[in-house]
């Protein structure tokens, strides 16, 4: 320890403020720099420098400082240590083990537990995959881990690292800090290749070439997958007052998106809610692979009571991570929970620095932080030349449950799928509450060709189709409240009697229904196209004169309400029997109006 | 021997301000001796700018001045003293006792501000606890170890709905456990804080309650301490001593005012409607103190009752409340003045844990459907009622009309319930089969056919 202080520059403590600090004699620390503070070794990075006075945001609670402590760099950036390790594991906004607070601390988070992160220890069982004299360029594989039962990792060589390979170990057990393969460069430096590569977590890691992607992230929730889709390498905002679902749509999401890898970043949001994650997720079994979803699953908690200061990082810590598997050729599904906490997060800091604030005390690079956040979603090529994305989905939570904040206003301009959650839906206990009128998809027309190709030629113009039936019966409804329903011609009750099927046999879904749960996108077209079947059965009924009140067969229609239950997802036979019913039902129905 | 400093550069509101200080902390306890009474006020180190120190005082600042005052930095955080002997007595904001009994000597103490728990560390919650309230137990279950506030405007009967949950809540059933009532009364009337003492002791619970009072003349900043000493007491009797611990806590909304006010006093940006930035990290360092643990077998369950401003909910108090809360029971003040007691109102009423804690080997296997159908009905018949003041109620459908008879009657027999009145979960869960018999059993789509039979057939 002693020989890693020499050469270390020091400040003094002058004011401290909540989680923002003041330092003298800092001229020689550099901005962004990450620095330990005080005789407890709090954890903090600079922020402010003005002349000799430094201003610094302490990632731990800071009662106990005194005036006077010191303050010591550490020369590096804010970084994260990445390698195997990550999956499955649990880990504060700075990246430090939850697990492992928890062996030196039972119940309590403590400060001053200085800087933890993966497994130094732990021996992987590494393959490497080149030999004396290859070339390495940056970004490419040179050794493989089997990181968990599902996910292998590909050890990357750094960005910013090339050059022929002089050395290598032989396949076996090594640490993640373990030397495994030495590059000479073209300066005839020679670089050192491990399992783990430090990266500052504010610079997103660079990539060859970015792309677009034209594949569905394919959630298995209808209302997602059908009307309002996320493509790969895509964006999404849900939006939502309190109550209205929004972590449990980000579960949801988090649970069976057909992503490689799955970063939760539960940011400044109740403590249960991780621990929940944690007692469930290890159960739950992914459909892709027949394994536990917590294979895949990297979780990074900043719990509202945890510090402020971390939680503003714990956003750029998850995506750092997500493009670290990005890097490796994986497709990357990201879910922050909730952004709104960490623009509050901003929002305090910058209260503290009494920077001058824009609306509703937002600082004036609110929009612009969000901007950056999301810009780091995207497909593209790597630097090795493998193909990976992360899909960004951030929940926010408007103040009063308006969408017109400044959070949620500023995440509209940088997303393309907007998922609005809806109080009223919500009260009616219709879930998942996604206002259908509100919400919207930017990707439909990217993803058409795709849902042609792999789930049914018209699936695209079928979503369209019943979109239009619901704007429809919208626009009736508000007259229903004027006069009732009662005095509607007959083919606009028809409407509305088959709009309420959509919402409550196809919208709603149910998350604790095993079948429910998880939806392949051959049943959720299947079902859609049903309802279809009968829509048009009983136009072809009013076009003979018959009252909606005979086409509505109430045992057909509550088969249809429950057929989320009913049919099997791996049997959709059911759907078929249900047409056939159908059928007999209209044929006799249309034989007695015709004679 | 720590320094004793004679002269107070700045005093605003409850705040002062002491030059050419050292060797002071964060966050370090303070005695201010005010020399003409005698009087030692407890303030609080909240901000450090080289030699000046801000010090927040958590009794009233009157009469302090210049030159009449000794400040001592007492070299500890805000700390209490913990022990069982806490229970039965009654102290003030910053835990002194005001009962005249004796002082609490313990040899453990600890920081009022706790620090938050790993969540690796928690225990999901998954028991519930049966109020007696059929509208809580049935759509709104309370669970031990969950965070479910009262959010209810001025004038509605807050405190008798959570006097009546602490007497009804069956804490400590059969098991033997030990429970134990933690009660924080911020800035409320001296009648509210009587009103509950007399409830306690009515119901033969005194012994186990341990109360911090702020009375609503009291000082501002002394508000800031109350809950904080409150779940001090509370995670102590919890997490050490394994008990089930129920804290009720009145009123959020004079704490969240007590806090903008000190804001102000110290030159903040404002946000929403002047309260601080950090109001939601604030509310949140106590919310999150409730909870359970892996490694005891105690729990806090938290019950914060907080009045709307204007009835209004999505102000910032209930706002952010919400947000960090595992759900909320919300008063309806239309319900409240057609007489019916406790005026749930049950839309916007939700408890996020309940989905865990009921259905078959907790409650019942139909909870969750009957829940489900109970809310999707009742919100149809807020639809129907829209419609019947417009083209009126003679003239709406049959359905329709049904809808109308089954508000009526759940809300006279399902909602409303005797301030004495106990029932079951059973009871509760028949009584919503027989008002979902009213409508049509094609409108009852929530419910399942193994249900229907089991329990609809039986009812009507």
């Amino acid at each position: 320890m002693a020989e890693q202080n020499i050469n270390r520059e020091t400040g003094i403590i002058y004011a401290i403020n909540g989680p923002v600090i003041k330092g003298k004699k800092m001229s020689s620390f550099k901005m962004r720099e990450m620095v330990t503070v005080g005789a407890k070794q709090l954890i903090g990075e600079v922020i402010v420098l003005e002349g000799d006075i430094g201003t610094i945001q302490v990632y731990e609670e800071t009662e106990g400082l005194k005036a006077g402590e010191v303050i010591i760099s550490t020369g590096q950036p804010l970084s994260l240590k990445l390698g195997p390790g990550l999956l499955k594991n649990m880990f504060d906004g700075i990246q430090r083990p939850l697990q492992k607070i928890q062996e030196l601390s039972p119940i309590f988070i403590p400060e001053g537990i200085g800087l933890l992160s993966i497994d130094e220890k732990k021996r992987w069982d590494t393959t490497i995959t080149v030999k004396p004299g290859d070339i390495l360029s940056a970004g490419s594989i040179f050794g493989l881990v089997q990181e968990t039962e599902v996910i292998e990792n590909r050890l990357l060589v750094p960005p910013n690292v090339s050059g022929t390979i002089v050395e290598i170990v032989e396949n076996g057990c090594y640490t993640i800090d373990d030397v495994l393969v030495k590059i000479r460069d073209e300066k005839d430096a020679i670089h050192e290749l491990k399992m783990a590569q430090v990266w500052p977590v504010r610079t997103p890691r660079p990539n060859a070439w970015r792309g677009e992607t034209l594949v569905p992230l394919v959630t298995g929730q209808r209302v997602i997958d059908i009307f309002f889709p996320i493509a790969k390498g895509g964006t999404a905002a849900i939006p939502g007052g309190f109550g209205t679902g929004k972590t449990m749509t980000q579960h949801q999401l988090a649970k069976w998106s057909d992503a490689d890898i799955i970063v939760y970043i539960g940011c400044g949001e109740r403590g249960n809610e991780m621990t929940e994650v944690i007692e469930d997720f290890p159960k739950l079994i992914d459909p892709q692979s027949g394994k536990s979803i917590m294979e895949r699953t990297v979780l990074i908690a900043n719990t509202s009571n945890m510090p402020v200061a971390a939680r503003e990082a714990s956003i750029y810590t998850g995506v750092t991570i997500a493009e670290y598997y990005r890097d490796m050729g994986y497709a990357v599904a990201l879910m922050a929970d909730s952004t709104s906490r960490w623009a509050e997060a901003l929002r305090e800091i910058s209260g503290r620095l009494e920077e001058m604030p824009a609306e509703e005390g937002y600082p004036a690079y609110l929009p612009s932080r969000i901007a950056e956040f999301y810009e780091r979603a995207g497909s593209v090529e790597t630097l090795g030349g493998g193909e990976g994305s992360i899909t960004i989905i951030g929940a926010v939570s408007p103040a009063g449950g308006d969408f017109s904040e400044p959070v949620t206003e500023n995440t509209k301009r940088f997303v393309n799928v907007f998922l609005a959650l809806d109080k009223s839906l919500a009260y009616a206990r219709h879930y998942p509450a996604i206002n259908w009128l509100e919400s919207y998809s930017g990707y439909i027309k990217i993803l058409t060709d795709w849902y042609e190709d792999n789930v049914a030629e018209d699936c695209i113009d079928l979503r369209n189709k019943m979109l239009e039936l619901l704007f429809q019966e919208n626009k009736l409804l508000e007259m229903v409240m004027l006069v009732g329903e009662d005095v509607l011609p007959d083919d606009q009750r028809w409407i509305l009697e088959i709009a309420k099927i959509i919402k409550v046999g196809y919208l709603q879904q149910n998350a604790y229904n095993k079948e429910d749960t998880y939806v392949p996108l051959k049943k959720q077209y299947a079902m859609l196209k049903a309802i279809e079947y009968l829509y048009e059965k009983g136009r072809e009924g009013l076009k003979l004169g018959i009252p909606t009140s005979q086409l509505k067969n109430a045992d057909i229609f509550s088969e249809f309400i429950k057929m989320k239950y009913t049919v099997p997802n791996d049997d959709l036979s059911g759907i078929d029997r249900l047409k056939e019913e159908i059928d007999s039902f209209y044929e006799t129905l249309f034989e007695r109006y015709t004679n | 021997m720590k320094k004793e400093y004679l002269k107070i550069d700045k005093v605003v509101g409850p705040l002062i301000q002491v030059s050419e200080v050292d060797d002071v902390f964060y966050g370090e306890s303070v005695d201010i001796l005010d020399i003409s009474s005698g009087k030692i006020k407890k303030g609080k180190v909240i901000k450090i700018e080289a030699e000046n120190v801000v010090i927040q005082v958590f009794q009233n600042t009157t009469g302090l001045a210049a030159g009449n005052s000794i400040i001592k930095f007492t070299g500890e955080s805000f700390k209490l003293p913990m022990s069982l002997d806490l229970q039965g007595r009654i102290f003030n904001g910053i835990g002194e006792p005001i009962d005249n009994g004796s002082a609490i000597f313990s040899a453990i103490e600890a920081n009022i501000n706790g620090r938050p728990i790993n969540p690796m560390s928690r225990e999901y919650p998954r028991n519930y606890i049966q109020t007696g309230i059929s509208s809580i137990d049935t759509l709104a279950t309370l669970i031990r170890g969950q965070k479910l506030p009262i959010f209810s405007g001025n004038g509605l009967p807050h405190n008798e709905l959570a006097a009546q949950i602490v007497r009804q809540a069956q804490l400590g059933d059969n098991t033997g456990e030990e429970f134990g009532v933690v009660f924080a009364a911020i800035g409320v009337k001296h009648d509210d804080e009587k009103f509950f003492r007399k409830s306690f002791s009515e119901a033969n619970i005194m012994d186990h309650v341990v109360m911090f009072v702020n009375y609503a003349d009291d000082p501002i900043a002394e508000r800031i301490t109350t809950p904080r000493c409150a779940l001090t007491a509370a995670e102590y009797l919890a997490f050490e001593k394994n008990m089930h611990i129920l804290v009720v806590m009145t009123d959020m909304t004079s704490y969240c005012e007590a806090l903008r006010e000190i804001s102000s006093a110290r030159e903040e940006v404002p946000s929403r409607k002047g309260y601080p930035g950090y109001m939601y990290s604030d509310l949140a360092s106590l919310y999150e103190r409730a909870g359970m643990l892996k490694n005891s077998s105690g729990s806090i369950t938290f019950l914060p009752i907080l009045t709307m401003p204007n009835d209004d909910i999505t102000h910032p108090i209930p706002d952010l409340t919400g947000y960090i809360t595992e759900g909320q029971i919300v008063l309806g003040r239309d319900l409240f003045q057609q007489s019916i007691y406790p005026p749930v109102s049950i839309l916007p009423s939700l408890s996020r844990l309940m989905k865990d804690g009921i259905g078959e080997g907790f409650t019942r296997e139909d909870h969750a459907e009957v829940t489900n159908q109970l809310f999707a009905s009742y919100s149809k018949v807020q639809e129907v009622r829209d419609l019947s003041q417009i083209i009126g109620e003679e003239e709406l459908s049959p359905t329709d009309k049904k809808y109308m008879a089954f508000g009526r009657a759940f809300e006279a027999t399902f909602l409303n319930q005797g301030f004495d009145e106990s029932r079951s979960i059973i009871e509760s869960l028949d009584l919503g089969w027989r008002l979902l018999a009213i409508l049509p059993l094609t409108e009852l789509d929530r419910l399942s056919p193994e249900n229907i039979e089991k329990y609809f057939s039986k009812e009507s």
